[in-house]
């Protein structure tokens, strides 16, 4: 087995990132929007790594350690969100959360 | 003395004052003897400045106070200052004479009038204004009196305001006249840009010596008579002064025949070396104006059935006369007939008021006839006034007339022509108002109805307090010509007396045919009068002769009913027009602008659903073109 | 024109100009909830205050000096030279005056009709920007007083106005926001392009009046800038229409203040700003300028007159007499510029008293309109003789304020703006007309019903015009002191342009035409 490259990182990274992008442009449910999110956030982290290891820098990896902690709290904030408004309504999609239409 | 020539005009502001504080209080008869008291007051310290300056020597007898500095801005330096000659004393003494015994009459004829100090107030301020006018050593000083007397004019105009008609004829003769101020101005702005002053002193002497362009001298001749033309109601600018009959008749008197008409004439005198260094069209344009305005205002007077309003006009082509004369170069005849004028057309329209009075507040002459039986005093003194008007030696107008006829037909036959027409019908129609009034049968029998008259209506005569200004002016009338009499230079007073201020511009006419043939125009001025009071006498007292009264001459023709419709109709659709395209384009473009951004706003709206997986994709767009950019721009580079 | 010798006492005085209303309005505000009643002694105490300061200045000026005086400069911003600084000279003294006599009448003479306390507050900060804008000498700081009068303005106007006042605010925000825009591109541009010619960025103006050295196009450009949003505040034809809704709609105090020192912003940042940081701008501007402000004269008093609504008229009034005083700002001549500034006292004066009876008029009959009035000399003498003696000095009577400004706008502009001056003086005709007519409508005739039980003037109305009648009389008859006072400034204001164009001032009295 070839030994894989940064290259190979970087598609990969990129194949999560689209397939996440196009999660949220595509999910209705709100938790499967979050999941895409994270999706695009760990491809991120990914390329990061694999771009730190090649310029044997590490500033690339301790920004991974910033988009984790980001993530966390970005998605404790979105699920505490998603639950207090689903308290009110049985079923809830993305769509029916257009109040803020101009 | 000299130097207390301001307690002239002060006297009268004073009275002015305190009748504005506390006229209400010292209420009638008192407001009225004290503004009068004031008045008179001011014409002794007058004739003592007068007698003063007799006592000094021709050359000298002019005298500047400047009481403090008025505007002082850079090389503009103009002081309430107050000049002390001949030609300002002529016009004070006559101005505080005949206003002191105007104020004394109006006791007596403001009666009972429940605004009777407040009229005092006015009264007073208009002096202290003309005064200001007359004795101002600059320009502005004038100017301040001469708007000073425009504004009590309004005032005074519309005193009895609650009357429709009185108050529209105050408004139109201000707006009018500020017509005319438009040309004191602009006079004034080519001066100071001239001459560096607007100083009477500056700026005549640069005009005699030469020191500033003729047309400079010459727009600064034509602007002030294009103010004087509207201040001595002269075409084209005459038309509020009839209508100023409105105001109680003590006003018209005063205003519009003795003081503030005059004003015109006395600038133009007063710029008198001006005038002649300017343009020889322009004094030629004054004459003309002068001619034809009392051309016209005779042929107008000839058919009018208001006391006044024949009153009115006659004044206006009196002025006509006096422009005349200065158009000519007559000054020294100007002032004469302006002082003549002042007498006599004061004691006509005292006399009328009295009439008015004693009918119980009629003014129509068709309502009138035979009062001299009622009204003895008033047609004995009328009677003077009107001979006087007419022309018949010895009384003043006569001489006064005779000699402005002289100085024109030395300068221009046809006008002389004219004026020889206008004398003729001034003889006539006042010598059918004077029948209309006082002889004839007594026509107001069916009148009495209409005044609400308590069982027998019957005219009667008014108090002495009315009588005694009437008296001392028909006095004056009969020796007033005394001043300057033309049969020989000795007897030249006024001329005399004048000469330092008028000699650089008065036209000699020595050597011409007039001259030496005054006798024989002496004689043609008698004969016309004399022609005029026949006629008027065999068409209103003996019938012989058919009433000429078209309706085109007593509807003014129509002069003033143009104007009105002008103003009216044209005049005020544009100004409707500049007010609507003021409210649709200009005002429409802002909230147009308004509207757009508003449009704008709504369509851009729709971009904003509300969804958020559409804002995602947005995101995941804009995110792709700014990438596919830079890299574009990498490739590039 | 450097900025001269300041006072010896150690107060800063101008700041307190500033700081006493703001102090006074936070007071108002915070402590006025728990005493209603105290609330209207402390706005009134404060505004005298800043009003006696102001007046103290006056007597304190020096009228032989023709720079800045009692200058205050503090740091504020050292990176861009943006720093505290203010001064008066005799250009902006007697506004300073002005608004410092003006504010206290108002508050004194004038009652809202609900919400006295956010009113007065409201009052107070206005207060302090205008001030601050007269007596800045940065444009940074300039601006910000010049953007901070906009919102107690609206809130004023929008609050406690007529009918229309929201329409009648947000427009008045808008328009001149606009404006400022403009305002605010140019006075960054000013500063960052005479970088180089000063030596840092400063937003001084009289470092860069004095030493900055801008291209003929550049500076051209940021005049125009410049004269765009003065040109909305004065205001000049085109620019003006926000003017006769926010005045007609806005309360009388609101009014009075409009029209007595708001627009005076506008004429005086053109001379200040304009004219002495580009002067060669204003000098190529200048027939553009003199075109603009006679069009105001004759437009403004065509559109006066035939208006129905009688606070509309004098609204439209105001334009037709800040065109005489643009006129006069853009002639240069000493006799124009001083005439100039005088004329922004008298019209404040004047049009402030003509807004003060508008408003009791309405406060009577609740109307404003014309045609519902009718006869009130006849019921209300004394009333009906001080608004005459207003009008007459709106209409330029000689003798009273109005005309000796007037006077020597024309006079002085005659020699540089000939034409313009012959066609403004007509002005004077038409403001007769539309005055007169007005007055012959509302106050002559036979009074009927509805007007009957129009009350006479009130004591405390009469003492509040009385102070307003007083120097009306007093500045026309004797208008000297003013005069010296305004003059080595404009003189000087006039001298720096010469220095620096080709523009000479006319010799008066040597042309002969």
């Amino acid at each position: 087995m070839p030994e894989p490259t940064t290259l190979s990182y970087l598609v990969v990274a990129a194949l999560l990132f689209v397939i996440g992008a196009f999660g949220v442009m595509v999910r209705r449910n709100p938790l499967v929007m979050f999941m895409c999110i994270e999706l695009m956030l760990n491809a991120v982290n990914l390329s990061f790594v694999a771009l730190a290891r090649e310029l044997t820098d590490i500033d690339g990896q301790s920004i991974v350690f910033f988009v984790l902690v980001v993530a966390a709290a970005e998605v404790v904030v979105g699920l505490g969100l998603i639950v207090g408004i689903m308290r009110n309504r049985s079923s809830l999609t993305a769509d029916d959360l257009a109040e803020l239409k101009g | 003395m000299t130097d207390l020539v301001w307690l002239v005009p002060l006297l009268p502001l004073v009275g002015g004052l305190i009748l504005v504080v506390f006229g209400a209080r010292i209420g009638e008869p008192r407001a009225g003897w004290l503004a009068t008291l004031l008045t008179a007051s001011s014409f002794v310290v007058t004739v003592l400045v007068y007698l003063d300056l007799l006592g000094m020597p021709a050359e000298e007898r002019s005298h500047v106070v400047s009481l403090f500095s008025w505007i002082p801005v850079g090389s503009l330096q103009i002081d309430f200052a107050l000049l002390a000659d001949p030609l300002s004393i002529t016009m004070a003494l006559f101005v505080t004479g005949i206003g002191s015994l105007i104020h004394l009459y109006a006791i007596g004829y403001m009666h009972g009038d429940p605004k009777f100090s407040k009229f005092f107030l006015y009264l007073n301020l208009f002096v202290f204004s003309m005064l200001a006018l007359v004795l101002g050593e600059n320009l502005l000083v004038t100017f301040l009196g001469w708007e000073g007397v425009g504004a009590c004019s309004y005032f005074l105009i519309s005193f009895w305001h609650n009357r429709d008609s009185a108050a529209v004829a105050g408004k139109k003769a201000f707006v009018t006249n500020r017509i005319g101020d438009w040309g004191v101005m602009t006079a004034m702005f080519v001066a100071f840009s001239a001459v560096g002053s607007v100083s009477y002193k500056a700026i005549n002497e640069a005009a005699h010596e030469g020191a500033i362009s003729q047309t400079a001298i010459s727009a600064i001749a034509i602007l002030l008579f294009v103010g004087a033309c509207g201040k001595s109601a002269q075409l084209p600018l005459y038309f509020w002064l009839p209508d100023a009959m409105e105001g109680p008749t003590p006003v018209s008197a005063l205003i519009h025949a003795a003081t503030m008409v005059t004003a015109g004439v006395f600038l133009m005198t007063r710029v008198g070396p001006v005038l002649a260094e300017s343009y020889g069209w322009v004094p030629d344009t004054i004459a003309i104006v002068g001619a034809a305005t009392a051309l016209f205002a005779a042929t107008i007077a000839v058919a009018q059935h208001d006391i006044k309003r024949v009153l009115a006009y006659s004044t206006v082509s009196q002025l006509g006369f006096m422009f005349l004369a200065i158009g000519s170069g007559a000054y020294v005849a100007a002032i004469f007939h302006m002082v003549t004028h002042a007498f006599f057309k004061a004691l006509l329209f005292l006399g009328s008021g009295s009439v008015i009075h004693g009918m119980h507040h009629e003014q129509d002459m068709r309502k009138m006839g035979a009062l001299r039986a009622a009204m003895p005093v008033t047609a004995f003194t009328f009677i003077i006034g009107w001979l006087a008007i007419a022309g018949v030696p010895p009384f003043a107008g006569f001489w006064s007339k005779d000699e402005i006829l002289l100085y024109v037909y030395a300068d221009n036959r046809l006008l002389y022509v004219v004026g020889m027409v206008t004398a003729l019908l001034t003889a006539y129609y006042m010598t059918r108002q004077v029948i209309l009034v006082f002889f004839g049968e007594a026509r107001w029998h069916d009148a009495a109805g209409e005044h609400g008259a308590h069982g027998d209506f019957r005219p009667h005569e008014s108090p002495k307090v009315m009588l005694i200004p009437l008296v001392v002016l028909s006095v004056l009338s009969v020796v007033g010509g005394g001043m300057q009499l033309p049969f020989s230079k000795d007897l030249h007073f006024l001329e005399h007396w004048l000469e330092p201020v008028v000699e650089e511009a008065e036209r000699s006419i020595k050597g011409t045919w007039a001259y030496d043939n005054k006798y024989v125009l002496l004689g043609a001025a008698i004969v016309v009068a004399l022609t005029g009071i026949a006629l008027s006498v065999a068409v209103y007292a003996k019938r012989r002769l058919p009433a000429i009264e078209p309706k085109v001459l007593e509807n003014a023709w129509f002069y003033d009913a143009t104007v009105a419709r002008l103003v009216g109709g044209p005049g005020a659709a544009s100004f409707r027009g500049v007010t609507l395209f003021d409210a649709r384009f200009v005002d429409g473009a802002v909230n147009g602008a308004g509207a757009v951004a508003r449009g704008l706003g709504g369509v851009v709206r729709r971009s904003q659903t509300g969804f958020v997986r559409a804002y995602a994709v947005f995101i995941a767009l804009g995110a792709v073109a700014l990438l596919a950019w830079f890299v574009w721009r990498g490739w590039l580079a | 024109m450097l900025a001269a010798s300041s006072s010896t006492i150690p107060f800063p005085v101008l700041t307190s100009l500033v700081v006493v209303p703001l102090v006074g309005a936070a007071l108002v505000i915070f402590f006025g909830r728990a005493r209603q009643e105290w609330t209207k002694l402390t706005a009134l105490l404060t505004s005298v205050t800043t009003g006696a300061v102001s007046l103290w200045v006056l007597q304190a000026f020096d009228s032989s000096e023709a720079g800045f005086q009692f200058v205050s400069q503090h740091e504020w911003i050292p990176a861009w030279g943006i720093s505290w600084h203010l001064g008066i000279d005799g250009i902006s003294l007697f506004l300073v005056v002005l608004t410092g006599v003006l504010f206290p009448l108002v508050i004194a003479g004038v009652d809202p009709h609900h919400d006295e306390r956010p009113y007065l507050a409201w009052l107070l900060v206005l207060e302090a920007g205008v001030m601050g804008s007269f007596i800045s000498l940065d444009l940074f700081l300039f601006f910000v007083f010049f953007e901070i009068v906009l919102v107690p303005m609206y809130f004023l106007i929008g609050g406690w106005g007529y009918d229309q006042r929201v329409y009648a605010a947000t427009k008045f925000f808008l328009f001149t926001m606009a404006g400022s825009a403009f305002l605010l591109v140019g006075i960054v541009a000013t500063a960052l392009l005479s970088r180089d010619s000063v030596g840092s960025v400063t937003f001084d103006v009289v470092a860069l009046a004095e030493t900055g050295a801008l291209s003929v196009t550049q500076g051209r450009w940021l005049f125009v800038a410049f004269a765009i949003a003065f040109a909305v505040k004065v205001p000049l034809f085109p620019v003006h229409t926000w003017l006769p809704d926010a005045h007609t709609q806005a309360p009388t105090a609101g009014s009075v203040i409009l029209a007595g020192v708001l627009l005076k912003m506008g004429t005086y940042g053109l001379l200040r700003f304009g004219v002495y940081l580009f002067p060669e701008a204003s000098v190529w501007a200048r027939p553009v300028l003199y075109t603009l402000a006679v069009i105001g004269i004759i437009y403004g008093a065509i559109a006066a007159t035939m208006q129905t609504d009688l606070k509309r008229l004098v609204a439209y009034s105001s334009v037709a007499h800040l065109g005489f005083i643009v006129l006069g700002t853009f002639a240069l001549t000493d006799q124009a510029v001083t005439g100039g500034v005088m004329q922004m006292v008298n019209h404040g004066v004047s049009t402030g008293a003509l807004f003060l009876l508008v408003g009791m008029i309405y406060e009577r009959r609740h109307t404003r309109q014309i045609a519902e009035l009718r006869g009130l000399q006849q019921v209300a003498p004394v009333f009906a003789g001080f608004f005459m003696v207003v009008m007459l000095s709106s209409i330029g009577l000689p003798g009273l304020n109005g005309f000796v400004g007037e006077f020597l706008i024309l006079i002085g502009s005659f020699d540089t703006a000939r034409w313009w001056v012959i066609v403004a003086t007509t002005g004077v005709i038409l403001a007769a007309l539309y005055l007169l007519w007005a007055y012959q409508r509302v106050f002559h005739g036979e009074v009927d019903d509805a007007n009957r039980g129009f009350a006479e003037l009130r004591p405390r109305e009469g003492a509040l015009l009385f102070v307003f009648v007083a120097i009306i009389v007093f500045t026309g008859v004797y208008p000297k002191p003013m005069l010296s006072r305004i003059e080595p400034s404009a003189k000087a204001l006039i001298e720096h342009v010469e220095s620096r164009t080709d523009y000479q001032r006319p010799a008066q009295g040597e042309a002969g035409k």
